[in-house]
């Protein structure tokens, strides 16, 4: 019987092998008639798409996807690149890094020109130290680390970083907002919290304005009135709040339930802060994004294309997911435009160079790099005054 | 004491699994020099092969020795982040190729984890079964927020917190990881058969009997647990060199729960059922993943399924042995090995 059972196993184990083997054989066989029908009709281009599209990070993955996705299906629909159409090949890295490396392999393997991904910083690192092996030409929506940039210079990001946000709302809440003592409240458990919350104390400790308290709390915590409390008992005229919006709703209504007044500052992950609190605990509360839904004609004309597509409104995510296809897409431009061949090295240099001497017009501003793989572009501050997003200023 | 049947000497039973080893590493890494095996393919491998050493690992403290620890993915974290470290600085300080040093670093990484495993051992296995569970579960609860937390609380950058530990050099291949899973299995093999094999398994069928028989229970059960934290250690360094980040997320409580599937799944006490289910639940997660959000509803049926009628693993305590094979081909009358699971 046991042996039955074993024999069984094995049988199935083979299967699930051979299954694999096949499938992945199949793909390999679907990707051949493509480049075989490149000859026939103007072809294709394949690009590659690697988001968490499961698990616990999915949404920002989904988000990413869906606005990458449009931006490639408007290309399309205008005849594609020099009459090539592109093709994604879209895999799901559940928010992990192993899965991130296994499924850029998988990219590679497919010989996608190009990649847009990935979306959380972990898993993006990883795919970056891999992808400095093959000079694959990369563009990361989302992953604000600054460190995903150091390891080659095949690897752009279509966002802010870190430092720089942190770095902008000193600079906001100094010069115009006039305060002169802040305190901040972080996620100790994620890097993006730690990152911007550093920046912004160093360029506090430069502006001359007082950091009188940085509490920190981990990550799934719901009540933070033990913080907001020490917080409001050290006097500071505004809060220094960088972190997601989940938790940016309940620290803002727990903060004004404590009876605080002032300002509270926060960054890109505020974007759906005001669906998480009641709006009148949201007056004196800023954010700096790349993207908001506000009055402004090429974002209006990207907001009712996407609603048309997806039937929601788009965020900061999806936003930035559109200027990381228009990014690499502009790259690709410039290596079909020289006529080379996709797949050689030549071609992905100068993708990268494509990339790196182009500027796109997106969404979230327009996009140049000056010789690293960070982005110049303009930050944009909100206001949440009146219970909802309103464009503030240009910073 | 000597029978009539014709046996097959033990240094050429060695000699014949060795050789199929060696032929195995040969084969498949020239299929991956030739280009047959794409680096999708040989990345799952590789994820095989640091899954099998997490499982044959855990094997020994589930299956042998009978105890439940849930923090597997804390030794591996360990692991993985002391050989990483290691060998980055010592690489720095000596000059040479970061994969050079992966032996000592391995071993570095194997022995802090064994360490660990001592450290939290002594204490932890005076209790039995659900505490045990509570206790080690605990443990890896405090790795990981120690990872976390520890470079504001030592100032320089040590374990990269939150970011993770980045720009590790990817030194894992096919060829280094499969080796050691071949030495890890024939270390456990070899010393599941001695007389610290025997000891450990008398614990795990009646502890007090084993008690009265003379067994040192206390320095037995640490023993097992040193030895797989050890290897679990050994795991960890390889995923490291993997994947190139360690994120301290990812050693979390599920991560445990997995590598603990993998041994129930295979069933406990038996190495071919820990190797096959390692292997099948890497391979079924890829496989699943074009089925994106049915995969975890398949991956649970699976593990429902195989509970009901398996209720003791795909294996139970079967142990594949190519020299009893063998040897029941050449002797036609040769009796039945009799079932060693005497497990109540």
């Amino acid at each position: 019987m046991k042996k039955f059972f074993a024999l069984l196993i094995v049988v199935a184990m083979a299967l699930a092998i051979t299954a694999c083997s096949s499938s992945d054989s199949g793909e390999a066989g679907t990707n051949g008639g493509g480049v075989n029908g490149q000859s026939e009709n103007g072809g294709s281009i394949k690009v590659g798409l690697l988001a968490p599209l499961t698990g616990d990070v999915a949404q920002y993955g989904l988000s990413v996807a869906s606005g990458a996705e449009l931006y490639i299906k408007e290309i399309n629909e205008a005849g594609g690149i020099n009459g090539k159409t592109i093709e994604v090949i879209k895999y799901d890295e559940q928010g992990d890094a192993t899965e991130a490396v296994n499924n850029y392999y998988r990219l590679v393997d497919d010989g996608v020109v190009g990649i847009i991904g990935d979306v959380t910083s972990a898993p993006t690192v990883a795919v970056a130290q891999a992808s400095v092996e093959d000079n694959m030409p990369m563009v990361t929506a989302s992953a604000t680390d600054p460190s995903v940039i150091s390891y080659g210079s095949n690897f752009f990001q279509a966002c802010l970083n870190d430092p720089y946000q942190g770095t902008t709302m000193a600079k906001f809440a100094a010069n115009e907002l006039g305060v002169t003592s802040v305190a901040t409240i972080y996620n100790t458990g994620d890097d993006y919290s730690i990152g911007c919350n550093d920046a912004f104390v160093e360029q506090c400790n430069e502006l001359d304005v007082q950091v009188l308290s940085q509490e920190g709390y981990a990550d799934g915590d719901v009540d933070f009135n033990a913080q907001l409390t020490s917080i409001i008992a050290s006097g500071a005229q505004a809060i220094f709040c960088p972190n997601y919006y989940q938790d940016d709703g309940m620290i803002v209504t727990q903060a004004r339930t404590l009876g605080f007044t002032g300002s509270i500052l926060g960054v890109d992950g505020w974007t759906n802060t005001h669906e998480y609190t009641d709006p009148e605990n949201l007056y004196d509360c800023y954010f700096c994004t790349s993207f908001a839904i506000i009055d402004d004609e090429k974002i209006n004309e990207f907001v009712d294309a996407y609603r048309a597509e997806n039937d929601k409104d788009p965020g900061n995510f999806e936003a930035l997911g559109y200027d990381a296809a228009m990014v690499l897409l502009n790259g690709i431009k410039a290596a079909e435009d020289a006529g080379l061949e996709a797949g050689t090295d030549d071609y992905k240099q100068a993708v990268i160079d494509g990339i790196a001497n182009g500027t796109v017009a997106g969404v979230t501003g327009e996009i140049s790099y000056d010789g690293t793989g960070a982005p110049t572009k303009s930050i944009m501050i909100v206001s949440l005054d009146s219970g909802s997003p309103e464009f503030y200023m240009n910073y | 004491m000597r029978d009539k049947y014709k046996r097959i000497p033990i240094p050429v039973r060695y000699l014949i699994n060795a050789l199929l080893c060696a032929a195995f590493l040969v084969i498949v890494q020239s299929f991956i020099s030739g280009g047959s095996i794409s680096r999708y393919q040989s990345g799952i491998l590789v994820q095989i092969g640091v899954y099998i050493i997490m499982a044959v690992s855990l094997n020994i403290a589930t299956g042998y020795l009978g105890q439940l620890p849930l923090g597997h993915a804390g030794f591996m974290s360990i692991g993985g982040y002391s050989c990483a470290i290691f060998m980055m600085r010592l690489a720095d300080k000596m000059g040479v190729e970061t994969a050079d040093l992966l032996i000592p670093g391995l071993i570095f990484g194997g022995c802090v984890t064994a360490l660990f495993g001592l450290i939290i051992g002594i204490p932890a296995l005076r209790l039995k079964g659900d505490y045990l569970a509570i206790v080690t579960l605990g443990f890896a609860e405090i790795i990981r927020v120690f990872m976390l937390n520890i470079d504001s609380l030592l100032g320089f950058k040590f374990t990269g917190g939150a970011g993770g530990l980045t720009g590790i050099p990817r030194y894992s291949n096919f060829l280094n990881v499969f080796i050691s899973v071949i030495l890890v299995c024939f270390f456990v093999h070899t010393m599941m058969k001695s007389r610290h094999g025997r000891a450990i398994l008398a614990i795990r069928d009646n502890e007090i009997a084993a008690e009265a028989s003379g067994v040192n229970i206390s320095y037995y059960k640490t023993l097992a647990f040193v030895i797989s934290a050890f290897f679990a250690g050994i795991g960890g360094g390889l995923y490291a060199g993997s994947i190139g980040v360690m994120d301290p997320t990812k050693f979390g409580f599920m991560e445990s729960i997995e590598i603990l599937v993998m041994v129930v799944l295979g069933g406990m006490g038996s190495m071919l059922g820990s190797i096959s289910a390692a292997t099948v639940i890497t391979v079924v997660n890829q496989v699943l993943t074009s089925l994106s959000e049915y995969r975890m509803v398949i991956y649970a049926l699976l593990l429902i399924v195989v509970m009901m009628f398996r209720p003791k693993g795909l294996f139970g305590t079967y142990d594949f042995s190519l020299s009893h094979v063998m040897e029941r081909l050449f002797n036609r009358d040769f009796p039945k090995r009799k079932s060693k699971g005497a497990r109540k």
